[in-house]
């Protein structure tokens, strides 16, 4: 990597003997950053360093308040700092230089935009002299980065260091949280400005509302009171919020059915009775048709995302609708909302308790005819799976369900994206917020092993296992180097179907069995059967100085999970051979309405008749 | 097609008209026109964007646009209740038979002639939309050679001023 020679200008010249007592320090804009973050609580950053950063990484290698962890690949940096802030509820912070180091961390920046994500992005850029001349590894990473940040800096002034980092991390943190990108020029690192702390912040056009319309509150108590088919449609921005004992309290008062969406598996417990599962294309057959049959959706924190209402215009279509987001362009995007409230979930979810409870007092809820159905619903369509495939390979759900009975519900489970993924949101109980990390509005695969990684650095305590596809685990590997070498002891359990499965499975279903191109010749076509391993992933484990498993039998899947669970000295990755002919169930076709929800191919369950 | 005038009240930051204008493009808004320009306060710019919506994406995309930081305040501008104008330049064929119908023409729309050659004129124009749109009905059968046309500019009526609430906050 060619870097440019410029001479550090010396400090003595603007911060020695004359400077008067209380005159602020004398910083470079690198120090100001390093300084910038320390003040504001940051513990642990990802990154890997390049020419257009060298100030920055100069500072920080004298830091002993950071711990920086350096990742073999960009993309690595962004998903640990997901998976750190996923599972810790704080702000995730990761480092790149400028040109292909920023473009690098764009995946992971997308992916926390669509998912909520907090994220503070600190890009090198090259001088401000040479932008906009195609200099050596120059990109416009705040143009590239416009429409999936929450909002973007560029910093060409050392003195502007201060308050765009305090700015960058309140954005990111605050409202509906979000990536927030700094791109800093690399002479606005190396120049000296005076370090004013604490800086001035200024952003008259950002003022989230959290607090809700008392109008709207007594509204919404009004409603449900009233309703007969009541459904609280959980989404990610009950666990964003922390309003998860909050939103078990309002549950248990109302007695209302509950619907966790992927990003929201841990708001409610598993375990209640009022928990009816995921909604959505693979949720449960309950939870599908409680939404389908409702009088009223009880919309906290969700935003009505395609995969979970299927055809639009067929979702839920007696139902009124209460949506409650901090973000007021969710509310009315997809589905009219009758009581619209803009407000902070925990929040809402604290005024709305008594005011329910008023309106409850002159009017009695009755909702014992909607649960005699639901219970119906939930004996007659339990989830399950095919525990002896035809192939003689292991049941992939049998060995995820495993992961999670025995590693319990204290430990943090990152997926992929893919059948694993579905499979990992169905078969683990959850039973805390934070405790499920996934992609869900972006689909990035390769997510799960840095965001493990980042959520061992935010929880060392915590058991943390990565849940990843073959396909997936291909593609941010590289990051266990990076795990072995820090000592992050992830655990690794790779679903080896040997294909892109969720891919395989929609060509099973949709295309007549063409299955293009989506065999990766990574495990086993059918027990006993030799096939390719390219790679093979325990030797690969081994390569990367961690411990590797294989697993083909149902009787070594116990024993090789609670080995892993056991060897903390390095990460683990189970290499566990699994049918790939399984599919994940229910499912509801693509474009159809959520009411031809299919239990198991060719298997609809029956429609609720009047 | 419905037409809305919107107002942006903005900081005025590096890369701002592109946050709004990749907005729009984003979540697939038509613009019809745009206009930016400095206010009376230091700091503050003013975009006035044509938009073609119906109905309800309108909630949206002003819900969309307050979520750019940058963005202080959002009005729409009715046209019973504003004053709205755009600004054109056109430049017309003329010969000697042409020449007098042209300015004639001209003076009506109460347009003014700016430069003269022997083959052709270029006439400057404000007015709203259909006065533009009129007037240049008028000139096409002699040969409309160029056009320069600016966005529309609109301004509420009355004393009150779109900055004002914004800057006792």
């Amino acid at each position: 990597m060619t870097t440019e020679l410029t001479p550090v200008p010396s400090p003595t010249a603007t911060a020695g003997g004359t400077a008067k007592k209380n005159d602020p320090p004398m910083l470079t804009g690198s120090g100001a950053i390093l300084a910038s973050l320390e003040k504001l609580g940051i513990t642990d950053v990802f990154g890997l360093p390049g020419g257009a950063i060298m100030p920055f990484y100069d500072e920080l290698m004298a830091s002993t308040a950071i711990r920086h962890i350096l990742v073999r690949h960009e993309q690595g940096a962004g998903h640990a700092a997901e998976g750190y802030a996923a599972a810790s509820g704080r702000l995730g912070v990761c480092i790149a230089t400028s040109g292909p180091g920023a473009t690098n961390l764009v995946t992971a920046i997308a992916d926390a935009h669509m998912d909520s994500v907090p994220m503070l992005a600190i890009t090198g850029q090259v001088f401000s002299t040479s932008m906009g001349t195609d200099a050596f590894q120059e990109v416009d990473i705040t143009g590239i980065t416009m429409p999936i940040t929450k909002h973007s800096f560029l910093v060409t002034d050392p003195a502007d260091v201060p308050a765009v980092i305090a700015a960058a991390v309140h954005i990111a943190t605050t409202g509906r949280p979000g990536p927030v990108l700094v791109d800093v020029t690399k002479d606005a690192q190396q120049k000296f400005a005076p370090f004013i702390w604490p800086p001035k912040v200024d952003l008259p056009g950002y003022r989230p509302v959290t607090k809700a319309h008392g109008k709207q509150i007594q509204a919404a108590a009004q409603m449900i009171v009233e309703s007969r088919k009541p459904v609280l449609y959980v989404g990610g921005g009950v666990i964003r919020s922390g309003a998860h004992r909050e939103l078990l309290a309002f549950a248990e008062k109302t007695g209302a059915p509950v619907v966790t969406t992927l990003m929201a598996r841990g708001a409610f417990p598993d375990s209640h009775r009022q928990n009816l599962g995921m909604p959505g294309m693979h949720g449960t057959v309950p939870s599908v048709l409680a939404l389908q049959e409702s009088d009223l959706l009880i919309a906290l924190g969700s935003r009505f995302d395609d995969r979970v209402t299927g055809k639009v215009s067929e979702f839920a279509p007696g139902a009124k609708v209460i949506h409650i987001d901090i973000d007021p362009a969710e509310i009315g995007k997809i589905r009219h909302a009758d009581v619209p409230i803009v407000g902070d979930a925990r929040e809402v979810l604290l005024d709305l308790l008594p005011a329910f409870e008023a309106a409850a007092a002159q009017t009695a809820p009755d909702i014992g005819d909607w649960w005699k159905r639901l219970e119906t619903l939930r004996s007659q369509y339990p989830l399950g799976y095919v525990d002896d495939p035809d192939d003689g390979l292991l049941a992939p759900q049998a060995v995820i369900e495993a992961i999670g009975r025995i590693s319990g519900p204290e430990a943090v489970y990152a997926a992929g994206v893919g059948q694993h993924q579905m499979w990992a949101a169905q078969f683990i109980k959850y039973e805390r917020p934070n405790s499920w990390l996934n992609s869900g509005g972006a689909g990035t695969m390769g997510y799960a092993i840095p965001a493990a990684m980042g959520a061992k650095v935010a929880q060392p305590e915590r058991l943390v296992w990565a849940i990843d596809g073959d396909g997936c685990f291909q593609m941010t590997n590289q990051e266990l180097a990076t795990c072995t070498i820090n000592d992050i002891p992830i655990k690794v359990a790779i679903i080896n179907n040997s294909s892109l499965g969720m891919v395989r499975q929609w060509q099973t279903l949709f295309y007549d069995g063409r299955h293009s191109f989506t065999d990766l010749e990574t495990g086993s076509k059918r027990a006993g059967e030799e096939t390719r391993m390219i790679p093979d992933f325990v030797k690969m484990a081994d390569a990367y100085g961690a411990l590797g498993i294989r697993v083909t039998k149902p009787e070594e899947i116990e024993p090789a999970i609670r080995l892993a669970i056991e060897t903390n000295d390095r990460p683990v990755v189970i290499d566990f051979i699994v049918s790939r002919d399984a599919m994940v169930w229910p499912m509801v076709p693509q474009g159809v309405g959520n009411s031809s929800v299919e239990y198991a191919r060719d298997h609809a369950p029956d429609w609720y008749e009047e | 097609m419905t037409y809305h005038v919107l107002s942006l009240l903005v900081e005025d930051k590096p890369g701002l008209l592109t946050r709004v204008a990749g907005l729009f493009a984003r979540r697939g808004f038509n613009i019809r026109s745009l206009a930016v320009g400095t206010t009376e306060v230091t700091g503050l710019s003013r975009i006035t964007v044509v938009v073609e919506v119906e109905g309800l994406p309108l909630e949206q995309i002003t819900k969309q646009l307050n979520k750019l930081i940058n963005v202080l305040k959002i009005v729409e501008l009715d046209p019973s209740s504003s004053v709205q104008r755009e600004h054109m330049l056109v430049k017309v064929r003329v010969d000697n038979s042409t020449r007098s119908p042209i300015l004639e023409a001209a003076n009506l729309f109460r347009a003014r002639v700016v430069d003269v050659a022997t083959d052709s004129l270029v006439i400057e124009v404000t007015g709203d939309t259909a006065k533009v749109e009129a007037l240049l009905r008028v000139l096409e059968p002699y040969g409309i050679k160029e056009i320069a046309q600016s966005g529309l500019l609109a301004i509420g009526r009355g004393s009150k001023s779109i900055s004002e609430r914004v800057l006792k906050n």
